[in-house]
């Protein structure tokens, strides 16, 4: 191609009339650096928060379940009626309060009612055979069972961290021997355990625990905390094992050993940190199965001792009447059910957001 | 010109993700003509790979080609049916990957896998698929070919990996194969005996390759065309001369600079300054302007429209036309 | 000691061996077998091999972050290692009477205070970074560890300082790691090494999965820096030619052993061992002339496992020039004049 064809050639495919000298000048480095942002600072709890809002099942759970949390830390200081008591009125035990139906006054509360013109709160669920308040027992069965859940948690939380760190960041000999007893607890049938320790400990804690706090728990309580603390953290030990097992091969680890960085603070500033999430998120997932555990042995009768109770006792005690008042068995049902799907699909959720494999 | 094989035109590929909608392929036109290889070169988000993986429609879920056509022989490939699109793959068009360790299933044997793709596309039966595959495995270089057929992939190192991987892409003879990455995971030596072995097997079989590649060096010594990408844009196209001796946009030059090689052994690099571009957040302009040392007024404002500045060469630069306005002045 | 001038680290016979669990046998991988070179304070050492060489190896277990299976590491005129063992001229252990090797008193030091002078940076800028920690701490990190600083404001006063030294903006010290692209991590990575001031840094494929843009960048930093402050670099890379730009000399590994030891451009102008000539071939050159014209030397077959070594030399596999002598007994490194050492029985 000739030059001048060459040039003719190419302005042909631009209209050169729409340029002046100014489309042409240098453009300052501001200029160029204001097209070039860096985007929002985020940390990665931010950012996982922001995942979890967008959400709709893990933020529904959560709403669940501050609600149920301020139903049974309100409801008592309402509600005037007592979970171990039968209902008196004017300080005269109701013997007529027995099997109420939801929003039924007994004949006596109605004889008051009508005498003095004065309200009295409702029964919401209405009694029991023993003419205890049924909503006020669902409520502390509810504060029961869920506390029992999140102290089985923790307590699984701390034996399984400290374990499974250790066995994981040290490795080798060590490693092994911690985790076949990892492996020969787990052989060892639970619930098994559960009731053969239950029956063991009542005999002899019962009088241990006269007069303390944990009297009113009852000893199966008790064996219960500590047949969790001492079979079911190994689930959660393997599991932080090796998630330090793969955050320990991570060149940050390394490049922190290079620096001359100590052990346990390798451990408590990068390995820790690092799998907080997955800590969590097991967590979260431990609690309802440990709700559920609970249930399934105070339907059992090893639950919690009368008059205090828990929701699966509940359950229990509603089975004897089950024809005539079934919704005795279905509220304290659908309150567990309510709670457990709630905390796994937060648990769910939260997994979703904060753990990185998925993202 | 119905004699290219493939022809892309003004091609767009976004993934809508939660952070919002990314333009990864943005506006891309190229042709390939039959028996040749195309190089696609670019960094790392540059949209190299998004652009093979439109051609076949193997995008991830939240991808999508929103615009553009994708004409095999003159078809547009973009609106035929995922069934179609299944003939079409491995029939007439392959992939091979970076890594093989990860494209080939651990748990069947490569004998296995090789006479899986025979029988998917044609119908021949198990025993004619076999000595397809034991052919197909000669092919490609392999020794023993009898009793690799019966191994497992873990049994295989990187580079014979990567030989059955081709062998499989190829053994329903399609017209265009693309290769993504195909060297990057193997050590240099291996690396020449793969790029050694696609020469052959193109000059034997004709087809046409698609060189997805970052690496200059593989490039250039493969291409007989180049196309330069960044930030989801063509920068510019032409042949491997075209390209390496008289480049025509700031970031090929830039590219060419930076890069060690015999004559500036003893100097400093000239890098390109700056820091790779952001999806999410793409300049109104031209793509590379954040970055680049001559960028001008204009350059922030406008995208550049491509040029053809010969007649193999195109280049989307504002420093072309720049050159063109300087000379119009001149004259007057 | 008479070397405490000339070398600012030199490793003797070092020996790497991984146990492996082969069935109920323990086998050893022979990671690195037997290397030994010095650095001069101020010089870039290149390491080129292809993966599975032992590259990454030497360079971790110069460290320590590998307890070294034998060998004598000095380092700025101290031994920090020595296994014990003597050798004769030819490279062999020297055996006592009753056939064990005839050992001198074995050192090993404490490493933290030479921690203060050899550090690392790492290959991959994603996870080398604690994506949990500010670029404040992680630069921070060392000066805690060493205790460095009296103040709070001259931890943070010196922080700065290293993240100008590696062309970051000070606004970026309370940003997380995961926020920044490839070679802005490689920075951070970098300015965490030189936090305490070392003499020698070990640099593992420090630039190889940058992008070519970006690895221009981080090379010219890395050559900034030692004018600047004088260090030394191990540099360990695959690829050659940013091996060779970088490097005042290089060595090249094979197996666990180094084939050819020379000036960078001696040793691309002139190669002597079959293997690197081969190495060198097979580099794809950024030019379509020259790769249009040049043939390359394309090796046959595959680098043979680690755990079944060929005996003698251990490139004989695949080189064209092996005889009988290359399958009995191991070349060693001998000078071929301007210290360019090449281990071949034949070239």
């Amino acid at each position: 191609m000739p030059s001048l064809d060459k040039k003719q050639f190419l302005s042909a495919q631009v209209d050169l009339s729409k340029f002046n000298d100014a489309s042409f000048e240098k453009a300052t480095d501001e200029e160029k650096k204001q097209q070039d942002v860096m985007g929002e600072s985020t940390t990665f709890f931010k950012d996982g928060m922001r995942r979890l809002r967008k959400n709709p099942f893990a933020m529904g759970s959560i709403v669940v379940l501050a609600l149920i949390i301020l139903i049974i830390l309100v409801a008592p200081h309402i509600c005037p009626y007592s979970y171990s008591q039968m209902i008196s009125v004017n300080g005269c035990r109701d013997k007529s309060s027995a099997n109420l139906a939801p929003f039924q006054y007994s004949e006596m509360e109605q004889d008051y009612i009508e005498k003095t013109g004065k309200s009295l709160f409702p029964h919401i669920f209405g009694t029991d055979s023993l003419g205890r308040d049924y909503f006020i027992r669902v409520i502390y069965g509810t504060r029961v069972s869920l506390s029992v859940g999140i102290v089985a948690a923790l307590m699984v939380l701390i034996i399984g961290l400290i374990y499974g760190s250790i066995a994981g960041y040290f490795g080798g000999t060590l490693d092994l021997i911690m985790m076949r007893i990892v492996d020969i607890i787990y052989s060892l049938p639970d619930m098994l355990i559960i009731i053969l320790l239950s029956v063991v400990l009542q005999e002899t804690l019962t009088p241990v625990l006269k007069g303390t706090v944990f009297s009113k728990l009852g000893a199966n309580m008790i064996s219960m905390f500590i047949v969790f603390g001492l079979l079911y953290w190994v689930g959660m030990a393997r599991l932080i094992r090796g998630q330090i097992l793969s955050i320990k091969n991570n060149e940050y680890v390394l490049a922190a050993r290079c620096i001359g960085t100590k052990s346990s603070r390798i451990l408590r500033k990068h390995i820790i940190p690092n799998c907080l999430s997955v800590i969590i998120i097991t967590t979260a997932l431990q609690v309802p199965s440990a709700i559920f555990t609970e249930s399934y042995l105070s339907f059992l009768g090893l639950g919690v001792a009368d008059p205090l109770t828990s929701l699966g006792s509940l359950a229990n005690e509603a089975r004897g009447a089950l024809q005539s008042y079934p919704y005795r068995l279905v509220i304290p049902a659908v309150v567990i059910c309510l709670i457990v799907l709630a905390l796994n699909l937060l648990g769910d959720g939260l997994r979703d957001a904060f753990d990185s494999k998925l993202n | 010109m119905s004699e290219n094989i493939l022809e892309v035109k003004d091609l767009h590929t976004s993934f809508f993700t939660d952070a919002g909608e990314v333009r990864a392929v943005n506006g891309i036109s190229f042709n390939l003509e039959p028996g040749k290889t195309l190089g696609i070169v670019g960094e790392s988000g540059s949209g190299k790979s998004v652009t093979s993986y439109s051609i076949l429609q193997i995008l991830a879920e939240a991808g999508k080609i929103t615009s553009g056509e994708v004409l095999y022989k003159g078809e547009d490939i973009t609106k035929w049916s995922e069934k179609e699109m299944q003939k079409f793959r491995g029939e007439k068009i392959s992939i091979i990957f970076q890594d093989p360790m990860t494209s080939l299933n651990p748990v069947f044997t490569v004998g296995y896998q090789l006479e899986e793709a025979v029988l998917l596309h044609t119908n021949k039966t198990k025993k004619e698929a076999r000595e397809r595959a034991i052919e197909m495995l000669t092919l490609v270089g392999v020794n023993e070919p009898e009793s690799r057929i019966k191994q497992y992939p873990h049994e295989l190192s990187g580079g014979m990996r990567q030989r059955v991987m081709i062998a499989m892409a190829l053994c329903c003879e399609p017209d265009i194969l693309i290769a993504d990455e195909p060297t990057t995971a193997l050590d240099v030596t291996i690396q020449a005996q793969i790029l050694e072995l696609m020469q052959d097997l193109q000059k034997k079989l004709g087809m046409a390759i698609i060189m997805v590649t970052h690496d200059l060096g593989v490039i250039a010594s493969m291409c007989d065309e180049i196309m330069v990408m960044y930030g989801g844009r063509v920068c510019e196209r032409g042949t491997a001369d075209d390209i390496f001796y008289r480049p025509a946009h700031e970031y090929t030059k830039g590219l060419l600079r930076s890069i060690p090689k015999a004559e500036n052994m003893n100097e400093k690099l000239v890098p390109i300054g700056g820091t790779p571009i952001n999806l999410l957040n793409m300049p109104e302009g031209c793509a590379f302007c954040p970055r680049c040392d001559s960028a001008m007024k204009i350059c922030l404002k406008e995208k550049p429209d491509e040029l053809q500045l010969s007649e193999t060469h195109y280049s989307s630069c504002w420093m072309n036309i720049k050159k063109l306005y300087e000379a119009q002045e001149e004259n007057k | 000691m008479s070397n405490k001038d000339e070398y600012l680290l030199k490793v003797e016979h070092l020996k790497q061996y991984f146990p492996v669990q082969q069935g109920f046998r323990k086998v050893p991988l022979k990671a690195v077998d037997d290397v030994s070179f010095a650095i001069k304070p101020g010089e870039t050492l290149g390491l080129v091999g292809e993966s599975g060489c032992g590259k990454t190896t030497v360079g971790r277990t110069l460290l320590r972050l590998y307890e070294p299976t034998a060998g004598k590491i000095t380092f700025d005129g101290d031994v920090i290692f020595d296994s014990g063992e003597e050798y004769d001229e030819k490279g062999n252990v020297i055996v006592g009477a009753d056939g064990k090797p005839i050992r001198h008193k074995k050192i090993d030091e404490n490493m933290l205070p030479y921690r203060r002078k050899m550090q690392m940076v790492f290959q991959d800028p994603y996870s080398s970074l604690n994506p949990r920690m500010t670029v404040e701490d992680i630069i921070g990190e060392p000066l805690d560890v060493h205790k460095l600083y009296s103040t709070k404001a001259e931890r943070r006063e010196k922080i700065l300082e290293l993240m100008e030294l590696v062309g970051l903006n000070a606004e970026h010290a309370m940003r997380y790691a995961h926020e920044f692209s490839g070679g802005q991590r490689q920075r951070i990575g970098i300015a965490r090494a030189l936090a305490v001031n070392p003499k020698f840094i070990v640099c593992d494929e420090a630039v190889s999965a940058l992008d070519v843009s970006i690895q221009a960048q981080v090379i010219n930093m890395f050559e900034d820096i030692q004018k600047k402050l004088g260090v030394a670099y191990l540099f360990i890379a695959h690829d050659l030619l940013v091996v060779h730009h970088i490097s005042d000399r290089i060595a090249v590994m094979y197996l666990g052993k180094v084939m050819e030891i020379a000036d960078a451009d001696e040793l691309n102008e002139n190669p002597i061992h079959p293997y690197t000539l081969s190495l060198l071939s097979a580099v794809p050159i950024p030019d379509p002339e020259t790769a249009r014209k040049s043939k390359r030397i394309v090796l046959e077959g595959d680098v043979p496992s680690p755990l079944r070594m060929p005996s003698g030399c251990p490139f004989r596999t695949r080189c064209k020039y092996a005889t009988e002598q290359c399958a009995k007994e191991r070349p060693q490194l001998t000078d071929r004049g301007n210290g360019h050492m090449v281990a071949c029985w034949n070239k």
